[in-house]
């Protein structure tokens, strides 16, 4: 018993701070999606947000686009990062330093900083896309004034920013399996792809299953970008859960409204979770 | 073995990691180009390869914007704060989910747990309305420092790093009679400062980028952080690009820097979120 009195005052800081912005919060977050906020006192009606959600088609909207850029762009990033961990594993690899450093620096540069830097180079008249095509004879679209495009500008500035992170945690799982199992494939004569097929990927599969959730659910709170490089637009054809959050929970003052988008979100998350506790329980 | 003579395999490998390493630093250096360009030459055709002449000019168009000097010591006192409280109040939860046996460690490590998988935006509007409407903390260095504390990334981090500890060793120093506190101060945390050094260049990071939140209770132009800021000139109706890229640089570059040097550092910190 005194065991765990000494144990829970060294628990008790982290734990108030714990208890007062998180636990609560998640508590009173539900407790405000059941309320109609939009008076001047709070009135309990649940279908005034929940029922609303159903039917508000920028809602509809934005969670297509956030749901969209999920299937796009994460198994793309994913893709993209296993071949790179495998690059920069491989032993003939040389100056393996400068290209460590060029596919990680990202991870340290700020959203802010680098949508900045992504919403200029992609401006439709003196961006540095456009005038680099323009120099190959290409006349570039108006990226951000079109709907189609500035969702790719998204797809893009999220790659360059996460690959690297995402390549990181993949060379941790690489360097998990062990070297014999290749080397009996390569006595056997197995060659190189097929090995990467039938070892490399498999075993990977774990370590990929967490940076795949942990992807869908930075995904699923898209903010600063949609914020700070297309500005939702054009035309609200990048709102995402995240924006539009924000849209209703700090500019319309709508906080009940605003809860249940972010329990929606969260609802999504918690899918996807238990979709991979599961599936690799019953893989195991 | 073929992986001792660089063959063709090699060769390919070189081809086409070169070109997409060159691309992904691209938007970096144009970052830092950008900055030093005159504003009268971002119409004109070509893209700007070389640095130019005016940073200094666009440093005093992004002054004349908005106090960015006092924005960057912001962002440098709260980032600072906030490592230093969220290693000290990580770091004595997790030394307790690792050495001690106690009732309702396996639900409160489960809970602590789930907020890596939980999205923020579920928590933002209570922390909201608790810091600005309740406690009026607004526009203070307290409202930006205090509610990301609940932050669990350093509660796994030190506590797989304290479970490495020898038991026996500070079960000897318990039967000498030295006190708890002064065990985890004097013996246990010393043992494992290098992994601390990584946790707190991982938060100084977290702290430092930090958008929504800083944005949600910082209004005032001389309490904002640097990404506040900074993302404020964004959306104005005429954006100063060269200057905004000053900006950008200066909030970049020093973190980058550290980057260059403690890279293990940070690899570390990442690793052990995802793995395990």
């Amino acid at each position: 018993m005194r065991r765990s009195a000494v144990a829970y005052g060294f628990l008790f800081p982290y734990l108030a701070v714990f208890a007062a912005f998180w636990a609560w919060p998640i508590v009173q977050s539900i407790v405000y999606s059941l309320q109609n906020t939009r008076g001047a006192v709070p009135v309990f009606s649940p279908s005034a947000n929940w029922g609303r959600l159903a039917g508000d088609p920028v809602f509809l909207r934005a969670l297509g686009h956030t749901l969209a850029f999920l299937v796009l762009q994460v198994p793309a990033m994913l893709a993209l990062a296993i071949g790179l961990a495998v690059a920069l594993n491989a032993p003939a690899l040389r100056a393996r330093a400068l290209f460590r450093f060029a596919f990680f620096a990202p991870i340290v540069v700020g959203e802010v900083a680098y949508s900045t830097v992504f919403r200029l180079l992609f401006n439709g008249q003196y961006g540095a896309v456009n005038k680099a095509l323009a120099a190959l004879g290409i006349a570039g679209p108006d990226w951000l004034n079109e709907p189609v495009s500035a969702f790719a500008v998204l797809v893009i500035a999220v790659t360059w920013r996460w690959t690297g992170y995402n390549a990181i945690i993949v060379l941790a799982g690489l360097q998990g399996i062990p070297r014999e199992l290749y080397e009996a494939a390569e006595v056997d004569g197995v060659p190189r792809w097929l090995q990467f097929w039938r070892i490399t990927l498999p075993l990977l599969l774990p370590v990929v299953a967490v940076a795949a959730v942990l992807s869908i659910i930075g995904s699923l709170q898209l903010f600063v970008e949609p914020q700070l490089i297309t500005r939702s637009g054009p035309g609200g054809a990048t709102e995402t859960l995240g924006t539009y959050l924000y849209q209703q929970g700090f500019r319309a003052f709508n906080f009940g409204y605003a809860a249940a988008i972010g329990y929606a979100a969260a609802m999504l998350a918690l899918v996807v979770s238990l979709a991979q506790v599961s599936l690799f329980r019953s893989r195991t | 073995m073929t992986s001792r003579r660089p063959g063709r395999g090699a060769l390919g490998l070189h081809l086409t990691l070169a070109p997409l390493a060159l691309l992904w630093l691209m938007p970096l250096w144009l970052m830092v180009t950008y900055a030093t360009t005159p504003e009268a030459d971002f119409l004109q055709p070509g893209v700007p390869l070389g640095l130019g002449g005016a940073l200094a000019d666009n440093w005093a168009i992004l002054l004349a914007q908005t106090p960015f000097p006092r924005a960057i010591a912001n962002s440098v006192a709260t980032s600072l704060i906030y490592t230093a409280c969220s290693i000290v109040l990580t770091s004595l939860a997790g030394y307790a989910f690792a050495q001690f046996r106690f009732f309702g460690r396996g639900v409160l490590f489960a809970l602590v747990v789930a907020t890596l998988t939980v999205p923020y935006v579920v928590v933002v509007i209570p922390q909201f309305v608790l810091v600005a409407r309740d406690f009026h903390l607004s526009n203070t260095w307290a409202a930006v420092v205090v509610p990301p504390l609940f932050n669990s990334l350093g509660v796994f981090f030190m506590r797989q790093n304290f479970m490495a500890l020898p038991k026996d060793m500070l079960d000897a120093a318990r039967v000498e009679g030295v006190g708890e506190l002064r065990i985890f101060f004097q013996i246990a945390l010393p043992l494992v400062l290098p992994s601390t050094a990584a946790l707190g260049i991982i938060l100084f990071l977290q702290s430092w980028n930090n958008y929504l939140w800083p944005l949600l209770v910082l209004s005032r132009a001389d309490a904002q952080t640097a990404p506040v800021a900074l993302g404020a000139l964004v959306g104005l109706d005429r954006v100063h690009w060269g200057a905004l890229m000053v900006g950008a640089v200066v909030m970049t570059m020093p973190v980058l820097a550290v980057f260059v040097f403690l890279q293990r550092y940070f690899i570390a910190g990442i690793t052990a979120g995802a793995v395990k």
